[in-house]
């Protein structure tokens, strides 16, 4: 059985005035020791889909079973919770105590785990994340990247089997978002842990194991990087941003030039030159 | 600017006094309080004094950072002083004119009475002084524990502090934010009278408001996400442990309050 199964997945907000569901109908497996990547432009309802992952929201019709444990069963929150971590937008709005190590020991302190193993999960977290040393700091003196990273290590100390990233880069900077993604990186390939990343920014997707394109609350498409890249016009058709060379590609393809599946500048420059 | 502000008075140091358990120095400062009011001459304030003198010397804080502290309420002091040396009748005649007079019983007391109050004051803010809000959070949560089967949620509170104390700086850099963004489209925030200038704080107070809700909203999500759910079976990174000297400090300063109480 798949780490995250999610079988026939509706999901309607109940104080909306809309009758269109967040989500319909979605069907989805993860592996673990995958990275997947979840794009979509706003309102696709990849959002929603990362909450449900978290026991945030249980679905409306449909399972979703974390590691056989099934979410819409309230005994298995907890459960789940600590099994799934979960990082959000916003770096200030996840961050809870006013130094890195107590906000890294909150997770680990909910859970009741004794004072010693803290104290070395927090450690252990840290260095994971390339913050080790930081441990006194004040989270506000802190850069967006670093403070990303410092919620990355709380969700790590909780020793989860998952992280979802729901769109952690989205309020970076350009250095901020490439320390983020080098993080999420090391974790999948160094570490094994499942990464479930949810952005917009089309070209994080590059080096996922399965990309799943949301649209309106539908699975688009799911495939490996490549496969998705080729349907460049209809991303377009969605609003999603195409890297350039995936475009170039595309376009040289329409007229006739025998080129490969592109996905990053060098492999265009390497497969023209 | 705003950012620069510290909470609280709290003045780092490595000395033996910033290094008592924050419980103990709770404990001790209300027992102080409670001996103080039992004094009732100068020769216990002035031996009060000289403990607070030694306590100050081993904290390593300058005393003329501790007496800048008491700026706040010199203006109290003055009152009090006055409304007993006017008001509080008895003893000999000191001086008078018309309806006017002192007496000596009224002098008496209002320099007892600010002696108490300067010196209450000078050793609450040493507690501040030399504990950071972050130890007496714990502290004071430590203290409310036993009132839990009461009823009193002592982890709450104390949870409260913290993140109230983790979102002030943060806050504090969003509403320069929205000053600059508001100067820029105009807004005057520097001139007019009292009344002009509390309503052009309307337009910053707004969005800060609309954004700490907003910001309590994803913190909550984030919170519940890591698997929080309230203050039973949670443990502590930072467990608070008495060491021997916190025992030593407690009884030394029980036996003073005795002494004190005989004077």
């Amino acid at each position: 059985m798949s780490l995250i199964n999610i079988n026939g997945v509706d999901f309607l907000y109940e104080n909306e005035n809309s009758d269109r569901p967040a989500l319909q109908n979605i069907n989805l497996q993860i592996e673990a020791g995958d990275f997947a990547v979840i794009i979509g432009s706003n309102g696709s309802g990849k959002s929603t889909l990362a909450k449900l992952l978290n026991v945030l929201l249980t679905p409306t019709k449909g399972e979703i079973y974390i590691d056989g444990l099934n979410s819409s069963k309230s005994e298995n929150t907890w459960k789940i919770r600590q099994k799934v971590g979960m990082v959000f937008q916003n770096p200030d709005n996840q961050l809870v105590a006013s130094m890195v190590e107590d906000d890294v020991a909150f997770g680990p302190e909910n859970l009741g785990i004794p004072s010693p193993e803290i104290r070395k999960r927090v450690d252990k977290a840290l260095e994971m994340v390339g913050m080790a040393g930081f441990q006194k700091f004040a989270p506000h003196k802190l850069s967006g990247g670093q403070k990303q990273r410092v919620a990355i290590a709380g969700v790590i100390a909780m020793e989860p089997d998952v992280i979802v990233l729901d769109e952690p880069t989205a309020m970076l900077d350009p250095q901020g978002r490439k320390e983020v993604m080098e993080t999420i990186e090391y974790l999948n390939k160094e570490k094994e842990i499942t990464i479930v990343h949810i952005t917009h920014f089309m070209e994080e997707a590059v080096t996922a194991d399965k990309v799943i394109v949301m649209n309106e609350g539908n699975i688009l498409h799911k495939g490996t990087p490549k496969s998705i890249f080729r349907l460049v016009n209809k991303l377009k058709e969605i609003n999603l941003d195409i890297p350039v060379a995936a475009e170039v590609a595309e376009y040289l393809r329409s007229k006739n030039v025998n080129i490969p599946d592109i996905l990053t500048i060098d492999e265009l420059v390497n497969s023209l030159c | 600017m705003l950012t620069d502000i510290t909470i609280g008075q709290y003045m780092a140091r490595d000395s033996i006094i910033h290094a008592l358990d924050a419980r103990i120095k709770i404990i001790i400062t209300a027992i102080l309080i409670i001996a103080l009011f039992t004094i009732d001459t100068f020769s216990g304030f002035g031996f009060f004094s000289i403990f607070i003198l030694i306590v100050i010397f081993l904290s390593k804080i300058s005393f003329l950072k501790v007496i800048k502290g008491l700026k706040p309420i010199l203006f109290l002091i003055i009152l009090t002083l006055f409304i007993h040396i006017f008001l509080t009748k008895g003893g000999d005649i000191l001086w008078s004119w018309r309806f006017i007079s002192i007496e000596s019983e009224g002098v008496y007391t209002g320099f007892f009475m600010v002696s108490r109050i300067f010196i209450l004051i000078l050793f609450t803010s040493l507690l501040t002084l030399t504990t950071s809000p972050l130890q007496l959070t714990d502290g004071i949560e430590y203290i409310l524990t036993p009132l839990k089967r009461f009823g009193v949620p002592a982890s709450e509170l104390s949870m409260m502090m913290t993140i109230a104390l983790r979102f002030i700086p943060t806050l504090l850099e969003e509403a320069e934010k929205i000053m600059k963004a508001q100067q820029a489209r105009g807004a005057d925030f520097e001139s007019g009278n009292l009344i002009q200038r509390a309503k052009s704080l309307v337009p910053l107070l707004v969005p800060l408001f609309i954004s700490a809700f907003r910001r309590a909203d994803d913190l909550a999500l984030a919170m519940e996400s890591r698997c929080y759910r309230g203050g039973e079976g949670r443990t502590r990174l930072h467990e608070l442990e008495y060491r021997y000297y916190d025992f030593i400090a407690l009884i030394i300063v029980i036996i003073m309050a005795v002494t004190v109480s005989f004077f």
